[in-house]
This record gives C-alpha cells, sequence and structure tokens, in this order.
C-alpha cells in the first residue's frame, strides 16, 4: 500500500509526518534542526529519499540540509550563496536605492529529473542552482539581470522569490514567482527572462500596464497542462491558460480573494483551492472561521470546505508555501498555519483532521506520496 | 591550544560538547581562530561571519577575558591568556528575539 511523507516547515524546527494510504493514523519525528527557522523541506521527485531543507537563524545565517535516508539522518551541505557579478540595487520601502543582500532561502525545487540538481528561490529575490547536491550553488543571473531588477521592492515579508514551478513537459521552461515583482519565465533553461505579467492589478500601481511590481503570493501548476496557471495575487485569485502571456481573473464568489496558498488536484487540473483571508490588514479568516475553498471549475464558482475545520475564534493565518497536495487516488490536500496546527483531508477536501495541533508556527508543507 | 566556547545551536551544529581545542597556525588572532575553526568543522563557515563579505554575523559577540572583543581589530593579538589556553574564546548569541 502507499505511503504519505508530509514534509513541515515551522518556525522552530522541522517536522515529518508519516501516514499509510489510509492517512488516518500519523507518526510524528522532530523537531529536526529545533530552535532554527526552517522555511521549506522537500524531495527529489525522482529519490524520494532524497530531501533538502532549508534552515536559517537570525543569529547564524543560512544553512542548506541533505536527506538521503527520507529525513532520518541529514547533513549540511554547501551554504554559500553569491549574486553573480555587480549586485546593484533594489527599491527600498521607501523608495530608494537599496543594496541586494541575501538573506535566506525561501524555496527549494529538487529537479523533476536529477536528484543532485536543485533551484533555490532566495531573498534578496534571485534563483540559483546546484548540481552536484548541494555543495555549490550559482545565481541564474539572467533574472536579476532582465533589467527590471533596479524596480523590484520588498513585500512586507522581505523580498522573496518564492515560488518556483519547473514545466514537466519542457525541460527549459521554468516559472518562478517574487513578492513584490510578479511571476517571470524562462525558455532557456534559466539563461534570460521575462516578466508575464500582463492582467494583473494592484491598487497601489498607478501604470496599470507595469511590467512588474505585483505582489503575487503565489503560482500553481497541474502537471498535466502546465500552460494553465493559477495565482494567489495579493488580492485576487487569477488564471493564465497560456503561459503566464495574459492573466484573468478567477475570484468569483469567494468571500475575500485576498490569501497566500494556491495548490491544484493531483488528478483534476480544474479543481482548485485556496484559503481566504480577511484582508491583507487582518492575515485571518473571515469570522474566525477557518474554511477552504475548492472550485471545481478551474476558478470562479467556489465552494467553502468546513468538515473538521474550526468554524469560530479561529484567527490564523496559512502562509503560501503551506498548503500542498498528495497523489494517491483520492486526493489528500494537507496545510499548515501559523497556529502550529497541520490539517489534513483524504477526500479532496470534503472532511479535514488535524494530524498534529500544537507545533510551532508552520511556514511550509510539502508532500511526498511514496510506493 | 586555543580552547574555544561555542553556543548552542553551533554546538550542536558541528556535533561537540563542551569546549573545542585549536591548533592555530601563527600568531593567535581572532581571524585565525574562526578559520581554523572553520576549517575543523566546515559545516560552521557562514554561521559567524558572512562567507562573501566576511563581516561578524550582528548577533554574535565575541568574548575572551571578561572583556568585548567583537570590535577589535581582526588580526589583533588575541589576550596572552587566551593564547595559551589559560583562558576560552568565548562566542556568544545574543539574547534576542523569539
Amino acid at each position: 500500500m502507499s505511503r504519505v511523507r508530509v514534509l513541515v516547515g515551522t518556525r522552530k524546527g522541522a517536522f515529518i509526518l508519516t501516514s499509510d494510504g489510509k492517512r488516518q493514523k500519523w507518526d510524528v519525528s522532530g523537531p529536526h534542526f529545533g530552535g532554527w527557522e526552517i522555511y521549506h523541506v522537500k524531495g527529489s521527485p525522482v529519490d524520494s529519499n532524497r530531501l533538502y531543507a532549508s534552515q536559517c537563524s537570525g543569529w547564524f545565517g543560512q544553512l542548506i540540509q541533505r536527506s538521503n535516508d527520507g529525513g532520518q539522518t541529514w547533513e549540511p551541505v554547501g551554504n554559500k550563496f553569491e549574486y553573480d557579478g555587480v549586485t546593484g540595487t533594489h527599491q527600498w520601502y521607501d523608495g530608494t536605492p537599496h543594496p541586494w543582500e541575501f538573506k535566506r532561502v525561501w524555496h527549494l525545487e529538487p529537479s523533476l529529473t536529477d536528484p543532485d540538481t536543485v533551484y533555490a528561490g532566495v531573498e534578496d529575490a534571485a534563483i540559483f542552482r546546484t548540481t552536484d547536491g548541494g555543495q555549490t550553488w550559482n545565481e541564474l543571473s539572467g533574472l536579476r539581470g532582465h533589467g527590471s531588477g533596479s524596480s523590484w521592492a520588498p513585500g512586507a515579508g522581505g523580498m522573496g522569490l518564492h515560488t518556483i514551478l519547473l514545466d514537466p513537459k519542457d525541460p527549459d521552461r521554468i516559472f518562478i514567482a517574487i513578492s513584490a515583482a510578479g511571476v517571470f519565465r524562462t525558455d532557456d533553461a534559466g539563461q534570460t527572462w521575462r516578466p508575464t505579467n500582463r492582467g494583473l492589478k494592484s491598487q497601489y500601481i498607478p501604470d496599470p500596464n507595469a511590467e512588474v511590481g505585483y505582489c503575487v503570493h503565489r503560482i500553481a501548476m497541474h502537471p498535466s497542462r502546465p500552460e494553465v496557471l493559477f495565482m494567489q495575487l495579493h488580492w485576487d485569485v487569477m488564471r493564465t491558460d497560456d503561459a503566464g502571456e495574459s492573466w484573468h481573473e478567477v475570484s468569483g464568489n469567494l468571500p475575500t480573494d485576498f490569501g497566500f496558498p494556491i495548490q491544484v488536484h493531483a488528478h483534476e487540473p480544474d479543481t482548485v483551492y485556496v484559503v481566504p483571508i480577511k484582508s491583507d490588514s487582518e492575515h485571518y479568516p473571515p469570522e474566525g472561521k477557518l474554511r477552504v475553498y475548492r472550485s471545481r471549475t478551474g476558478g470562479n464558482e467556489w465552494e467553502p470546505l468546513t468538515n473538521g475545520l474550526p468554524q469560530c475564534d479561529c484567527y490564523v493565518n496559512v502562509l503560501r508555501d503551506a498548503m500542498s497536495v498528495d497523489a494517491l487516488d483520492s486526493c489528500g490536500i494537507y496545510f499548515g498555519t501559523t497556529g502550529g496546527q497541520v490539517y489534513a483531508s483524504a477526500d479532496a477536501g470534503d472532511h479535514w483532521t488535524p494530524i498534529v495541533r500544537d507545533l510551532p508556527a508552520v511556514v511550509s508543507v510539502e508532500v511526498q506520496t511514496l510506493p | 591550544m586555543i580552547r574555544v566556547v561555542l553556543p548552542y545551536h553551533l554546538k550542536n551544529l558541528a556535533k561537540v560538547e563542551g569546549e573545542v581545542l585549536l591548533e592555530v597556525d601563527g600568531p593567535a588572532t581572532q581571524r585565525s581562530v574562526l578559520g581554523a575553526l572553520e576549517a575543523r568543522y566546515p559545516m560552521l563557515r557562514g554561521t559567524m561571519r558572512d562567507q562573501v563579505t566576511h563581516h561578524r554575523r550582528p548577533f554574535l559577540r565575541f568574548f575572551a577575558c571578561e572583556q568585548d572583543l567583537t570590535f577589535e581589530a581582526p588580526d589583533g593579538p588575541l589576550p596572552a591568556a587566551v593564547a595559551s589556553g589559560a583562558e576560552p574564546y568565548c562566542i556568544i548569541g545574543a539574547i534576542a528575539g523569539g
């Protein structure tokens, strides 16, 4: 029977949750790297025992950890992230130029074909790649060198490159998203990039046709249809059907279209999940009710999923990297909260139950479906 | 031998207990001690000083012989008691954060 491994990054360590295919009983291991911020843990799609973790601390900086046994043991690998060439400046919060400074790795995206190749999205925004299992990292500097870098600005949480989507049909195509610059795409394996934000709107940007400057919170793709992307923008849920050439809004009947994560069902490319959050000034669910919303129509028509989720006095947030899906026949959906709960649904969102309730604030959730 | 006291998280990272004992080539300075420490424990590279700029991490400070050496010149000689091993060189994490 298949098994599931849930990789949870929190403000104070990593946790690994495992279950059989029924997903009813869970074993919890951790904290791994106790006391450190774990922004992201992710496994290789071609070697499920190969895991990578981003470990950081305000005191001790950035580390990358690698496991070859599914998270039982770890070893630190390379942690030198040096921007390529002249680093230049981006905009600071007040609009003044600010030098590019490496702060941390937000997201690790292992290659679809090689367990030693991993992409890292970092703050201040840039993308790095290792091809030796994390020992050395090199910037794909065509992104920062695109020409608009000097006008990028940080979101409230910093100027992080937080999403990396690898196109399973075209190995040269990668999408990334930066808060608050927007979505960029490469079609030549990372040498050159261009912004793909047409159709996005932001009340804070005076130019409605601005190429960059958008606070994209997350983008998601179904592997069978990589030209279709879904986006949780700062406000608005968006969709593109042409690989980012143009976006249109699919917020529809959501109670609020602000939020952070967005995910696509493992087997239904038009089934999409979001967690509406009241507003950018109030990072908690509307009315104190934690509700996942599901669209089975690729957006616009959304239904609340509440069974098993707290429906009163709930004021947690769900961060952008804290939702994931498994690939079992009955697709499992998982998300973690800033209150330390990890909720799971083994039936595509119809029923939810907490796997764990009292972890440190959850930053990221990834799921591996194991044989 | 130079005695070095690491903060809790760096002890865990380097998998050491108690003090670290180091041989240092040439004069005992803060730079040579940190260099020897990183050479012995490569996993500590980048955790005490930035690997690119070599700047001290802002929330770390260096003490010995009841003196704050944090802002002393990195190539200045360490106190004789540290160089002889009579007193440890202490790397301290700031009491800050949550």
